[in-house]
């Protein structure tokens, strides 16, 4: 057996230095192929970290009574935190809202001057509450609607002014999460499919060979093996030079896409997951090798 | 040693291939067959190799019936078979040495054993200082004689030769029909097809007409109608 697995691939691996054009031809195209797959990995990294910074912008502001006490506002905050579709709320006391409104407000004379005439602190304490996903909002109204106490000394929530907002975004991710699902899925069907046809193309140039050796008596596993080693091998050098390749163009880009994309550096991505991309770039070169060689030697051993 | 039962082979439309074959090739004998393009000659040998079923009959070998093996152990069958093409059927990107070698290591002979062997079935075959060239790199005859090489070297109970000399000229065909006969005396059974008419006259052994599927006539002295 190990002598057999040790002809098998010492012929892979001549029988793909030999065949030079051929190999050259297939390495070319797995390796435009895993280009398209990983360029589609970083683009899901992209497209999902601005979407994310988006979504983070998103939230909704609930503003109490002057009367609520800072004990009731920080129980309402309590049991907001505790809801599952809650990811972080913010409170602001009523001196904070004060001094918050005061520095926005600090070249309006008149208002600040009204504000001084009140005497008094007409603002109320607020919470800012950010959801796990915007489509939560809803839900979280719902229970603060629901919740008699929270009820009693709440004043106004800016949902509604931003609840026709928050909608055509969350349907805007909804919608760019499938379409982009569904156009990676696209590029990777069709370069998986050129990348089959140039395997079997090639073996399909060595189906004379295929059936001398059938003739002289060489069993399935020993015709396949070589061919096999020899998809692996052009997997595996295709698989290295795409990933070598996102490491100049990562960079590159990594350094406009700190500007355009909210401080998200492509090439810090490409370090970060390196082991990641590695495993998805060479494993799918290596995969693609390995059951594009098998399926096309297939059909020429069935006698 | 091989029989053909009653064997008939039918193309899709209905045409027959072979027709009602019977005949039967004892060990060590020596077997051309002839007969014009469409007479059944390679038909008749895919049949005897299980590389096409037959419609009705049998075909044995060593009393067992090749198309009843299962194709797992088809590749057993065929290591007991040598096999010689018209147009020699070499691996393109293997040396002379390597495409001999091919056969040994495809039935599970050692490494030392290659090592010895196949330098010597290289003297036999005339190509001692050869064995290092690609099958481009030799002429007709010498690729004919790397695949009688690569055919005998497994010590096969049968050389199966289809239109072994169609492709050459007569000094390499001289050459060739001489290696077989040496072969055929070392023991070994040998069949080929053929319609090169001095090449059945330089044998002067048992020949086999076909035509139109059937077999015409069958003499044991060399006599044929072509």
């Amino acid at each position: 057996m190990m002598m057999t697995l040790k002809r098998i691939f010492s012929a892979g691996a001549t029988s793909f230095t030999r065949s030079g054009l051929v190999s050259f031809a297939t390495v070319l195209i797995m390796t435009v192929t895993l280009i398209i797959i990983g360029s589609l990995v970083l683009l899901s990294a992209v497209l999902s970290d601005t979407l994310s910074s988006i979504q983070k912008k998103v939230d909704v502001n609930i503003y109490f009574l002057t009367t609520a006490e800072e004990s009731q506002v920080l129980a309402v905050k309590t049991r907001l935190e505790q809801r599952p579709e809650v990811d972080e709320v913010t409170y602001t006391s009523r001196d904070q809202s004060l001094l918050d409104f005061r520095n926005d407000n600090k070249d309006d004379v008149l208002t600040l001057q009204a504000l001084d005439q009140l005497g008094d602190n007409p603002l109320g304490a607020a919470l800012a509450v950010r959801a796990k996903d915007p489509t939560q909002y809803a839900a979280l109204v719902q229970f603060l609607a629901d919740d008699a106490a929270a009820n009693s000394i709440i004043d106004r929530i800016n949902y509604g002014r931003n609840k026709v907002v928050i909608e055509r975004l969350s349907n805007a991710i909804d919608a760019t999460q499938t379409a982009g699902f569904a156009i990676v899925l696209l590029f990777v069907i069709s370069s998986v499919i050129i990348a089959l046809a140039t395997v079997r193309l090639a073996i399909y140039s060595a189906r004379d060979e295929i059936a001398v050796m059938r003739l002289v008596g060489a069993s399935n596993m020993y015709i396949r093996g070589p061919f096999i080693v020899a998809g692996i091998i052009a997997g595996l050098i295709s698989g290295l030079i795409a990933l070598a390749f996102f490491f100049p163009v990562s960079w590159y880009v990594g350094q406009a896409s700190v500007g355009w994309l909210d401080g998200f550096n492509l090439f810090t991505y490409y370090v970060v997951n390196f082991p990641f991309l590695f495993f998805v770039i060479v494993g799918s070169g290596l995969g693609l090798g390995a059951v594009a060689s098998f399926l096309g030697v297939r059909r020429y051993l069935q006698v | 040693m091989i029989y053909f039962d009653k064997v008939t082979k039918l193309y899709r439309d209905g045409t027959p291939a072979l027709e009602d074959i019977t005949l039967s090739i004892a060990p060590k004998e020596f077997v051309s067959i002839v007969g014009h393009s469409g007479a059944g000659k390679t038909t008749l040998l895919k049949m005897l190799l299980a590389e096409d079923a037959p419609t009705e009959g049998t075909v044995y070998f060593e009393s067992t019936d090749v198309h009843s093996l299962p194709k797992s152990l088809l590749h057993h069958y065929r290591r007991k078979i040598g096999m010689v093409f018209q147009d020699f059927r070499l691996i393109p990107n293997k040396t002379a040495y390597e495409n001999i070698a091919f056969a040994m290591e495809a039935a599970g002979r050692h490494d030392d054993e290659i090592a010895s062997d196949v330098p010597h079935i290289l003297d036999l075959v005339d190509l001692g200082s050869k064995g290092g060239h690609f099958p481009h790199q030799l002429s007709g005859g010498e690729q004919q004689r790397v695949a009688i090489g690569r055919a005998i070297v497994n010590q096969p109970d049968v050389i199966v030769a289809d239109e072994p000399t169609g492709n050459l000229d007569p000094v390499n065909t001289y050459e060739i029909v001489e290696i077989l006969k040496k072969v055929n005396e070392l023991g070994t059974t040998v069949l080929i097809t053929t319609h090169n008419k001095g090449v059945v006259d330089a044998m002067g052994k048992r020949v086999i007409t076909m035509e139109r599927g059937r077999i015409t006539r069958d003499d044991a002295h060399g006599q044929y109608i072509l």
